[in-house]
């Protein structure tokens, strides 16, 4: 079977001591990130992201370390989410919801754990799922062309703007800005400088690294100075951790079930983990025999955002992987590495370089195991690094975002460019203009162009010949539908509030 | 409201900028069907589309801070930039000690424990970014 011979050679990848201890050291750091609110793990991947490659790892190495993080802040979220009723990242914003109130009624701990493994059920099935899946959709891949391949980028960018944001328009501002700025530097066709206002330190273009590193972590380091890290460390108290038979027994049919609807949420491009977590509560609410207790510290509350968030996480990476096109705002970060290793994602990943495709998938595996070690019986050490405060994170976030990006490219125009960032970052929030559509315009734009570019060459010019496959009229009407159908969804999608502290 | 009229100026004004610069771009001799200019045409167009378009449907909700805080984050920008422009002559730890220290005092303020965490921070990052991770940092330029 392809499936087990791929598996094992993904196993004699991720086997070695340096796979496995990059995993664990991963995991670590990545749920570390993942619990402190503000540091969520688009913003946590972005900036180790120069870290990582300055210490000069091959690409398995470097994608087997960022997934490692990218999951690992995924299960953190939940944190001090349950802690504090403050999500530590936007996708573990639900659970809050049951997870505070399970907190308040001295059932922490409980939560803790029940959490820790629903996150675990969800992660790991949706490994599974990973597994068996992209296979199948890379061979589908390869009847794209360019026409399809346009389509699909649009699509991307009307699901992400459609659903994630609130305000279309905004979205659709943040996606022209980050595409404009993509088409900073030399022109792939003719090699002509566009848009450089003659600048020469433009002809490269923008890095996305600089854009991704400004408007995540800098940008973060002006909220806090706004908020004077109001929001952070408050003692928390934590009993004796136990392990909640009954309540995980009792949630068995809701992890699943939030597994599933997480898992097809994370597949859509654009969608990404928050909707995930979202659909999964509100799916589970009202399936479950005791859905009005939601709310209130009902355990099947924790368990349900859980499994889908981190589901979702697993299910963003397949879109990523055979099509190149990131699912949420984490993978667009993660597409970004991809991309400065040289590795295009895409069918012929699969074809050409299985040993990282594999590899990854089955340090994805390990890595869900370690995560459920450190999740559930190590909790108690992540309770702890919650009450690192403000004024010495922050500060420590800025230290090693410059550090990082100056190493890699030791122009202190990058640094400046980052900061610009940083503060365009900053408005935007308080504008309501969502960021990551940004990101994934500055990473997606140059592709975008040129598949139009190429389609326009095959088709001689004619515009018709975007809508001429049937597969390119499905993206073309998935992408209007993505984008209008929330309009009319405002009131179903509306996110319920937090319960007040 | 005020807010996102004059965010929709802003947007009409640059995205203007940027389509008139569009028409500068220099053509290949040996173009495509699109060609070079094109697709930032169509950025620029849409763009422009969207400043009109927030100008008219404004929506802003958000609680803007007090002037206070806008000199704040001036002075963290003031700060990140020297950093950017000292990082090379003078080295990693001098000037990290520095925008730590302003940027702890700002979060926090509280000179005695914005003076610890920023010489902690620069002393103890350089140690792990430089022998921990091999970043290749100079000390002190």
């Amino acid at each position: 079977m392809d499936l087990v011979a791929n598996l094992s050679q993904g196993f004699a990848v991720a086997l070695t001591w340096s796979t496995l201890l990059l995993a664990v050291s991963g995991c670590f750091a990545g749920t570390i990130i993942g619990s402190l609110p503000g540091l969520g793990p688009s913003n946590g991947v972005a900036i180790l992201i120069p870290l990582a490659f300055s210490l000069g790892l091959d690409a398995t190495e470097v994608l087997v370390l960022m997934t490692s993080v990218y999951y690992g802040a995924m299960y953190g979220g939940r944190i001090s989410s349950i802690l504090l009723n403050i999500p530590g990242d936007e996708p573990a914003l639900m659970t809050t919801l049951d997870g505070y109130p399970m907190a308040k009624q001295g059932r922490a701990s409980d939560a803790l754990v029940l959490s820790g493994v629903s996150s675990f059920v969800g992660a790991f099935l949706a490994t599974i799922g990973l597994m068996l899946l992209a296979p199948l959709l890379a061979r589908v891949a390869y009847l794209f062309g360019p026409a399809e391949y346009f389509a699909l980028y649009l699509l991307a960018f009307c699901t992400l703007g459609g659903l994630a944001s609130r305000n279309q328009i905004k979205a659709a501002l943040a996606s022209a800005a980050g595409l404009g700025i993509a088409m900073i530097g030399l022109d792939n066709q003719t090699g002509l400088p566009r848009l450089t206002f003659g600048e020469l330190a433009l002809m490269d273009g923008v890095d996305f690294l600089v854009a991704i590193v400004g408007l995540f972590a800098v940008s973060e380091i002006f909220i806090f100075i706004e908020s004077h890290g109001k929001d952070t460390a408050i003692g928390v108290k934590l009993e004796k951790i136990t392990i909640p038979v009954k309540d995980i027994v009792n949630s068995g049919l809701t992890m699943l079930r939030g597994t599933l609807i997480g898992f097809v949420a994370g597949i859509l491009p654009g969608a990404g983990a928050s909707l995930g977590s979202f659909l999964a509560y509100m799916g589970e609410k009202t399936l479950a025999k005791d859905g009005d207790t939601f709310g209130t510290g009902n355990p099947k509350g924790v368990a349900a955002p859980e499994a889908g968030n981190n589901a979702a996480a697993g299910g963003a990476l397949v879109p990523m992987l055979t099509l190149g096109v990131p699912g949420s705002g984490t993978t667009a970060v993660l597409l970004a590495v991809l991309l400065t290793l040289n590795i295009t994602p895409g069918p012929l990943l699969f074809e050409e370089r299985p040993e990282v495709v594999w590899g990854l998938i089955a340090s994805l595996l390990i890595a869900n195991i370690v995560l459920l070690v450190m999740n559930v019986p190590m909790v108690r050490l992540f309770v702890k690094v919650l009450s690192v405060p403000p004024y010495v994170l922050l500060p420590g976030i800025a230290m090693i975002a410059f550090g990082g990006i100056y190493s890699l490219s030791g122009s202190s125009h990058d640094l400046i460019l980052m900061v610009i960032f940083g503060l365009v970052g900053y408005f935007c929030r308080k504008l309501g203009v969502p960021t990551v559509p940004i990101i994934l315009g500055i990473l997606l734009g140059n592709n975008m162009e040129d598949n139009l570019r190429r389609a326009m060459i095959i088709s001689d010019g004619d515009w018709t010949y975007l809508f001429s496959s049937g597969i390119s009229i499905g993206l073309w009407a998935a992408a209007i539908g993505g984008f209008v159908a929330p309009l009319f969804l405002r009131n179903l999608l509306k996110k319920p509030k937090a319960p007040s502290q | 409201m005020k807010a996102d009229r004059i965010f929709g100026l802003g947007v009409i004004v640059i995205a203007t900028f940027y389509l008139y610069h569009a028409t500068l771009i220099p053509m290949g001799f040996l173009s495509d069907p699109v060609g070079s200019r094109t697709f930032p045409y169509i950025i620029g167009g849409v763009s422009l589309l969207c400043g009109i378009l927030i100008c008219i449907f404004t929506d802003t909700i958000t609680n803007w801070p007090e002037l206070k805080v806008y000199g704040k984050i001036g002075i963290a920008i003031l700060a990140m930039y020297l950093f950017a422009i000292t990082l090379r002559p003078y080295g990693f730890i001098v000037p990290s000690a520095i925008v730590a220290v302003i940027l702890s005092y700002l979060i926090s303020p509280n000179i005695k424990k914005a003076v610890i965490t920023g010489l902690s921070l620069s002393i103890g990052l350089f140690l792990i970014l430089n022998y921990g991770l091999g970043l290749g940092l100079y000390a002190f330029g």
